[in-house]
Order: structure tokens, then C-alpha cells, then sequence
């Protein structure tokens, strides 16, 4: 399809369980993610996809299972653990820091980059200041990648839905990342805002060869965009393949459809 | 002219991240600091740097340190008072117990110390939030309450429990008047201003601000709550004792820990609250609100009173300044509740389009 080649697996998932006390959110899932594909996670409301995207990386902590990263196990990883691993995310629910600007967002993206300490911060000197003039010019190579140029100043409160919904992704850039988490990234836009964000998602899996794992409700944009799929349906794992084969599996199409009975 | 940008390209990064990165904005911060570097010292009398200037700048400070805790990091805090107190004992200490100790570097260990203080303190943070810190920070200020009372260590064996220090010296140059003191609180809130807007846009600022906004998000992108949240109990600390020594050695020159009580914690959250969460400048707006305008009720009551031909007496002023001073602190927080800075900040925002409406 296009330049990108798609290579070895990177991520693996192995037999992932999760409890809430009784409420059993994933049973013994497993499927594997490769370098530089665009990875779907589709299910009905309440299947644990979201569960599934903060068990990799790291906000929740599996009961039973393996989490391996690049041939190293992960199982304990925590959110700083799998941040410093090469993971980003996008939140569901935009969870953007609201009293701050669009550019204060995406710079504090690059607080594990930044090594000045606390005195040379205070002192505004040397290292500090190059530091913060290095990154603020990375910074806005994303901005002008995701075409926020115009409000990159104004405080990410002020601005509407689909706007903010890029700016997460922007911050979630901001980090280099080796595998993009999207949690329904195009939750609540309209269909000009969803061929956008569609289009950054595929630019961004292009030019950096950045991991893509989507969480999407929208089924043309998943089978658009998605090189594989995994559709769960309460807490397991129903089917695992490349849209088409998806789209055949009948236990999806009774999960989506319901069953005859 | 007009106070506008048109026409002001920035061509460097480096130019659109100063601290203040509009020409009038700086060119209005530098005349302000160096009117009160020079020019106060020679329109004001005495009664003035002792009553009202010397205060403001101390507890300027102090907010300073209180507004970086709760209005960037949002955590709250009710243990101020204890932290200055922390670091008027510990200079104190160092200054009474270490020979040759500079007077500085005594109020910067102070500093030190209670930074320490405030991280033990600090580290229910980690577990709780809101309400519930509030009142483990409680803790901290009954404790040294208790111990700068108790432990006679501490204030050397004094008999009455009051401490004095004489006064200090920098470098050869005794500061013993009014003007000497405000100058030497003047530099010093001018120095720890200045570290306080670099840290805070700077990352650890940020850090905090991401902690403050959303916790979650933060930890996702590789902040640590605890390395965030402690520093920030540090910092916060680190200003509070260091306005602790000087409200001890430069203000009071003999003090008890009754100077440091818990109604200095809820005076410094109200000053906060009052000058703006979240804003460098209102820390000074908030502590010269509490600070000036009690004074300023005072003097001008009786002046109000005789206007109208009535006669008021001190008993009466006072309890008319408490009610008006409530009443305008309720006054405020309903029309703003974000505080002075930020009427402050919509007021400029105004005129940067006046006379035009957009």
C-alpha cells in the first residue's frame, strides 16, 4: 500500500487477565502487535478495550499474564516504566492539563528528555535554557506536523472538542514515541475532523514508522486504516486478522448483530 | 501610547520564551522594582517600612512559597505557619550555635531545613488528597507548634521561651533600620520572584501544572507524582522558611512560636486564594489585600466618621474594619474567583484591544 515496511512482532500479549474484584474486565487474551502497523482494537461497549490499551501501558496491572516489549518482560511495568519504554497514549476522555497553553502541553510531552536540574532550572542557565530552546523547536515541528500553529498559545480549556482531541495526540507525539496508544481517537468529531485525524494517524505511522494501537467505534474508519484487528466482546478475545478476515468471522457479526436463536 | 504588540515580531524562540516576553510588560516590571529599590526609600517614613513594607515583602514571599504548593501543584496545604517557623528556629539555631555563621547562609540552611521539614510532611501526599492532606498537613503544624514549645533545645534553654537574635549583619553592612530591612527583604523577595518564574516555566513547572490539571495523564507521559509532588512540598517549603527567618530576625527581631501558629497557615491560604491560585503575581496582590488594607480601614474610619460629623472610637473602627474586611473578602471571591491577578490579567487583556471591543 505504501512505503512502510511492516517488520517483526514488538509487542506481545500474553494470556492477559484482569479482575475488578468480581468483574472479570479481560480473560486470558492474547495477540501481538508488529513494528510499524496499524493495530485496531474493536469490540461493543463494555469488552475491555480501554482496560486492555491501560494494561499495556501500565495503569493497570494484569493478575495473570506476560507483557512483552521488545523480547523483555514488562508484567510489572508501571506508567512511568512503560512511558520510558517508548509508549504514548491518547485518552478517551480528553485528559489534556487545562489550565496550561496548547505549547506548555506538548512541551511538558518532553519532560523525559529534559535532564536540567532543579538549580540550573531556577537559574534559567546554561543547560536549562538551551534544554527548553531545543525542545521547543522539536515541539513545534509537531505543532506545524498537526497544523495547531494558530492556537498555540491559548489555554487548551478555550478550544473545541476536535481541537483538543489533536493537541492530546500532539503531546502524545511529543514523546517520540515508539507505539501510539489511541483511545477512540475520533470520539465525537464530525466526518471532516475524523478524515483529519485519519490522515494524521497515517501520516504519523509513514513518516516517524510510529506503532499504531487504535481503539475506534467507527468500523469504515477501523477497516480503512487498520492493517490487523482484535475484536474483543466481554473481556475476550473473539477474533484476531486483517479486516476482511474480521469482517467473515461470524462470531463478530453475532456480537455486533446478536445471534439467531 | 498604547500598550499593544502590533508590529513586535519575535524571530527567535529564545525571544517568545522570556519571562516577559512583551517590551511594556518588561519595561514595567523594571520600573517597578527599581522604584522600589530607589524611590520608596526616599517618599516613606519609618512607621511605614516598620508597619506595613517590611510585612508585605515577608509575607509576599511566604504566599509565594504557599501559592507554588497549591495554586501549581495543587496540593493544600494548612502547615505554613509551621514551615516558617521550621525555618526561623533552624537559622536561629545555626546562627546562635555555629561560630562565624554568615547571616544569609543561616537563613538559607533555615530555608533548607524546613525544605527537609516539608517533604516528611509533605509525603501524605502521596496517598491523599484534597480535604484529607488538608488535614494532615494539619499535623505537621500542631507538631512544631508542640516542639518549638516543649523542647527547649530549640530556643536554647530560654527561660521565657521567646528567642531574640541582634542584629544581623551581611557583609559588613548592619541592618538595623527600617530602610535597612526593607532593602534587604526587597532583594531578597526580588532574587527568590525571579527563581520562582524560571522553575515555574520552566519543566518542573510544568510537572507541577500536570500534576495540579490531571494525574493520570501526567504518570501516562512519564511524570512522577512522588519526584513532582515532593519537589514542589521542597520548593514550597524552601520560600516559607526562609520568610520564617527573616519574619523571625528581620521583622521581629525577638519572636515565640505564637508568630508561627496556625493563623498564619489560614492567613497565607487566604492570601492565596484572595490574590490568585496559580499566578506569581498574586501572591503580592493577596498579601497586600491582608497586609495594607486592615492598616488602611483603620486610618481612614475615623477620617470617614468626622465627614459626616460622627465621632467613632477606636473600639468601633475595629470591629467596622473586621466587618468590611470580610465583606470584601466575600466581595472578591464572588466576583472573582479566580482572584486579583486574574482581574488583573482580564484587565490587560482589555486594554491590549482598547479601544476596540474584539
Amino acid at each position: 500500500m505504501n512505503g512502510r515496511k511492516i517488520g517483526e512482532v514488538v509487542l506481545d500479549l500474553k494470556n492477559i487477565s484482569l479482575s475488578f474484584g468480581g468483574v472479570k474486565a479481560l480473560q486470558d487474551i492474547s495477540f501481538n502487535v508488529l513494528e510499524h502497523e496499524v493495530r485496531a482494537i474493536i469490540g461493543p461497549n463494555g469488552a475491555g478495550k480501554s482496560s486492555m490499551l491501560n494494561v499495556i501501558n501500565g495503569v493497570y496491572r494484569p493478575q495473570q499474564g506476560d507483557i512483552i516489549l521488545r523480547g523483555e518482560h514488562h508484567t510489572n511495568m508501571d506508567s512511568y516504566g512503560a512511558a520510558k519504554a517508548g509508549l504514548a497514549r491518547t485518552f478517551q476522555n480528553i485528559a489534556l492539563f487545562k489550565g496550561m497553553s496548547v505549547l506548555d502541553n506538548i512541551m511538558t510531552g518532553r519532560n523525559l528528555k529534559m535532564k536540567a536540574n532543579m538549580l540550573q532550572q531556577a537559574f534559567w542557565f546554561g543547560p536549562a535554557q538551551r534544554e527548553e530552546l531545543e525542545h521547543r523547536a522539536k515541539v513545534e515541528e509537531i505543532i506545524d506536523f498537526l497544523e495547531i500553529q494558530h492556537i498555540r498559545k491559548t489555554p487548551v480549556g478555550r478550544l473545541p472538542y476536535g481541537l483538543q482531541k489533536r493537541v492530546d495526540l500532539a503531546r502524545a507525539l511529543a514523546m517520540e514515541p515508539q507505539i501510539l496508544l489511541l483511545d477512540e481517537p475520533m470520539a465525537g468529531m464530525n466526518v471532516e475532523e475524523k478524515q483529519d485525524m485519519c490522515r494524521f494517524i497515517l501520516d504519523v505511522n509513514d513518516q516517524f514508522g510510529t506503532t499504531v494501537v487504535l481503539i475506534e467505534h467507527d468500523m469504515g474508519v477501523v477497516m480503512d486504516i487498520s492493517d490487523r484487528v482484535v475484536v474483543l466482546d466481554y473481556g475476550k478475545k473473539i477474533g484476531d486478522g486483517t479486516p476482511d478476515e474480521v469482517r467473515a468471522n461470524p462470531d463478530v457479526i453475532s456480537a455486533y448483530l446478536g445471534a439467531s436463536h | 501610547m498604547f500598550y499593544r504588540e502590533n508590529g513586535q515580531f519575535k524571530t527567535s524562540y529564545k525571544a517568545d520564551q522570556q519571562a516577559f516576553a512583551i517590551p511594556q510588560d518588561r519595561w514595567a516590571i523594571v520600573a517597578i522594582v527599581a522604584f522600589a529599590f530607589i524611590g520608596v526609600p526616599l517618599l516613606v517614613d519609618e512607621y511605614m517600612f516598620r508597619a506595613i513594607l517590611v510585612p508585605f515583602l515577608i509575607l509576599s514571599l511566604a504566599a509565594l512559597g504557599v501559592n507554588i504548593l497549591v495554586g501549581y501543584c495543587g496540593q493544600i496545604t494548612l502547615g505554613a505557619g509551621a514551615s516558617m517557623a521550621v525555618g526561623a528556629y533552624a537559622s536561629y539555631n545555626f546562627l546562635i550555635r555555629v561560630d562565624g555563621m554568615p547571616a544569609l547562609a543561616a537563613i538559607l540552611l533555615g530555608g533548607l531545613m524546613a525544605a527537609a521539614a516539608g517533604i516528611v510532611f509533605g509525603a501524605p501526599s502521596l496517598r491523599v488528597r484534597g480535604l484529607y492532606l488538608a488535614v494532615a498537613t494539619l499535623a505537621a503544624q500542631f507538631f512544631w507548634d508542640w516542639a518549638f514549645l516543649r523542647i527547649k533545645w530549640f530556643t536554647n534553654n530560654s527561660s521565657s521561651g521567646s528567642v531574640s537574635v541582634a542584629d544581623i549583619n551581611l557583609l559588613g553592612w548592619t541592618i538595623n533600620t527600617p530602610t535597612d530591612k526593607y532593602l534587604f527583604c526587597l532583594g531578597i523577595l526580588v532574587a527568590f520572584s525571579v527563581m520562582a518564574k524560571n522553575l515555574l516555566r520552566g519543566n518542573m513547572g510544568r510537572q507541577w501544572m500536570a500534576i495540579r490539571d490531571m494525574d493520570v495523564a501526567a504518570t501516562v507521559i512519564g511524570i512522577r507524582p512522588m519526584y513532582a509532588k515532593l519537589t514542589a512540598f521542597a520548593v514550597s517549603s524552601f520560600y516559607l522558611g526562609v520568610a520564617g527567618a527573616l519574619w523571625g530576625m528581620v521583622n521581629l527581631g525577638s519572636w515565640e512560636p505564637a508568630a508561627f501558629s496556625i493563623d498564619r497557615s489560614l492567613q497565607l491560604l487566604f492570601m492565596v486564594i484572595i490574590g490568585g491560585m496559580g499566578a506569581i503575581s498574586g501572591s503580592f496582590f493577596g498579601a497586600a489585600f491582608i497586609v495594607i488594607l486592615p492598616i488602611f480601614l483603620n486610618q481612614m474610619l475615623p477620617l470617614v466618621g468626622t465627614l459626616f460629623g460622627l465621632d467613632v472610637s477606636t473600639a468601633l473602627v475595629s470591629h467596622v474594619e473586621f466587618i468590611i474586611f470580610g465583606s470584601l473578602i466575600v466581595f472578591f471571591l464572588i466576583v472573582e474567583p479566580h482572584g486579583i491577578a486574574r482581574l488583573w490579567a482580564t484587565g490587560r487583556e482589555k486594554l491590549r484591544l482598547w479601544p476596540f471591543p474584539h
